[in-house]
């Protein structure tokens, strides 16, 4: 059984001023000597006999070391030269540390005793579309989802992480607002759209976006004389609007909804021109479920 | 309970216009309300006081825009939001923001939580572009299952296989209410909500190691230790997935896991050391 060794290096909080050795102590990087034959997986072996993996980190400065394994020759492994990408990321949490946690510390210390968002929001985990840049959202103001093309399942499909998270967002944290937000090019609405695809082999995907399926079926009813590329942007519109459907399958939320405690909102953002159109779930009763599509009120289009 | 202190803030914080003596009135009433009820119920002191804190924020702000009622109005927010989103950064970059419009390619995959003041775009201020990022309760990754865990399953692949990210990060962090929750759950195996500790229960295993290895702790330290040991128990359930295993051996993919601490103001940083050993042959 591995022996758990848990290490782990402190990036200088206090210091600002001096990164010098300490970059390279964060993670180094070992090639093995191409002559070496392949065993099977150790670690994977390991893993499946000890439930809770142990692991070990890496605290190696780079540099040589050499292995003897029975009749084969000695080996030398080498280090290879990686991008520091975690270099990077220390430089940028030192910089948020003095530039924003450190000026706003009583805010900050408030907010380590409690949050208290008003906006749940459900986006897309696209690198492009995250909310706290495109909607300036500030710790404290959203407690946010993000999940391959933003979608909500309904009730009847069981846990996921989605309700979990919008259980403990509603119930527990009582936001006033839950907000979907879909975008322009996603890839999980493309994959949604291209189901049959044979290209589409892979059985994650699939069975995620397999949840948006009403989505695709109504945008291939009503825009199916449209492109390709016009289609799957109905879709991604459309299939905001299922997720907004399906939160109401959640009797939890619905209540709130009727009671006036909780709006539930569309957003739709194309970074292809910069646009944000929002509209407003307009909650009419329990008939609305039955009906195939929903009313909005409140649309606006920023441009 | 929450009903009842959100009455009382409301009453106290109203942004309706009222006659001043009858505000003034029902202003103290409310605060008398509120202050027995806060030393009946002392856990709620915290959620109070940063209900405090926010309303003022807001009634401050209503005061300045000479305004009463848009302040606080969520769509006001959002749409304040995108319009400075559009002047400060989409506007001023065109290069980038034409080159993301055709495709994205982020080095990194980031799991992060859902608390709103733990998004990863701040604390390690990433632009647009540069990073996939999962965000759902405590940060968790489950283990391999096509049926059940679907959802991350599917980020992971396209993140993997159809971006080619080269590092997987997962971020815990300090006061997490989903590992607080996976603390609480009674041994018994009944549950209180539907959804949350079905959930939770993921990184059930970094519990047990929590409970038998720091019993000593105190109970905030062992949520402490727990929100690194659930990363470390997440780390390896990124390995039951072949492609990530794959790229992992192959080195073009790394992982790393954080820990964000923003009472004390810290990150850490380690990582998960997967190597191949050279084989030994047994021979007779």
């Amino acid at each position: 059984m591995a022996q758990a060794l848990f290490q782990s290096s402190f990036l200088a909080c206090s210091d600002l001023s001096s990164n010098s050795s300490k970059g390279s102590d964060i993670f180094g990087s070992q090639l093995r000597s191409p002559e070496i034959e392949l065993s099977q997986l150790r670690f994977l072996s390991c893993y499946k006999r000890n439930p809770t993996l142990r692991l070990k980190a890496l605290m190696e400065s780079p540099g040589l070391a050499q292995d003897t394994v029975d009749d084969k020759p000695k080996v030398t492994r080498m280090i290879k030269e990686v991008p520091d990408h975690f270099k990077e990321l220390k430089h940028r949490f030192l910089s948020f540390k003095k530039d924003k946690y450190l000026s706003n510390l009583e805010h900050y210390n408030g907010l380590a005793e409690a949050q208290v968002p008003k906006f749940m929001v459900i986006a897309c985990a696209d690198s492009r579309v995250c909310p706290s840049s495109i909607l300036g959202f500030q710790p404290g103001e959203a407690f946010v989802v993000r999940n391959v093309a933003n979608l909500v399942p309904p009730h009847e499909n069981g846990p996921t992480e989605t309700n979990a998270a919008l259980e403990f967002a509603v119930n527990s944290l009582e936001v006033e607002n839950v907000l979907v937000v879909g975008h322009s090019c996603c890839g999980g609405i493309k994959a949604l759209m291209s189901l049959e695809d044979e290209a589409i082999s892979s059985s994650f995907i699939k069975n995620w976006v397999i949840a948006g399926k009403p989505a695709r079926l109504q945008t291939k009813a009503v825009a199916s004389d449209l492109n390709f590329d016009q289609q799957c942007r109905h879709c991604e519109k459309e299939s905001i609007n299922r997720s907004l459907m399906n939160l109401l399958t959640y009797p939890w939320i619905e209540e709130r909804v009727i009671r006036g405690k909780l709006s539930i909102h569309g957003g739709y953002y194309d970074f292809t021109d910069c646009t944000f159109e929002k509209w407003t779930l307009d909650y009419k009763g329990s008939t609305m479920l039955s009906e195939s599509s929903c009313s909005i009120k409140n649309r606006e289009f920023w441009a | 309970m929450a009903a009842k202190l959100k009455k009382c803030m409301m009453l106290c914080c109203t942004r309706k216009p009222m006659k001043e003596e009858m505000t003034k009135e029902t202003c103290e009433e409310a605060i008398v309300a509120l202050q027995k009820l806060l030393s009946e119920k002392g856990e709620l002191k915290a959620v109070a006081a940063a209900k405090v804190r926010q309303l003022t924020a807001e009634l401050a702000g209503a005061r300045n825009n000479g305004a009463v009622k848009s302040v606080s109005d969520p769509v006001e927010r959002i749409r304040t939001g995108f319009d400075q989103f559009k002047k400060e950064k989409y506007q001023k970059d065109p290069a980038l923001y034409s080159k993301l419009a055709v495709g994205q390619s982020p080095k990194f995959l980031v799991f992060a939580c859902s608390d709103s003041r733990v998004c990863p775009s701040h604390i390690l201020n990433f632009q647009p572009g540069e990073a996939f990022v999962v965000r759902n309760i405590a940060n968790m990754v489950p283990p391999f299952d096509k049926t059940k865990y679907s959802g991350v399953g599917a980020a992971i692949e396209y993140a993997v296989l159809h971006l080619k990210v080269e590092n997987i990060l997962v971020i815990g962090h300090s006061c997490c209410g989903g590992i607080k929750g996976l603390m609480s759950i009674p041994s018994d195996g009944t549950t209180k909500s539907n959804f949350i500790e079905d959930w939770v229960k993921i990184c059930k295993s970094a519990r047990t190691r929590v409970e038998t290895e720091y019993k000593n702790l105190s109970l905030e330290e062992q949520y402490s230790q727990l929100e690194k040991e659930a990363v470390n128990v997440s780390l390896g359930n990124l390995l039951s997935y072949p492609f990530v295993r794959e790229a992992v051996v192959k080195k073009t993919l790394l992982l790393k896991g954080a820990h964000y601490d923003f009472v004390k103001g810290s990150f850490e940083l380690w990582d998960l050391d997967s190597t191949l050993s050279p084989s030994i042959t047994f021979r007779l």
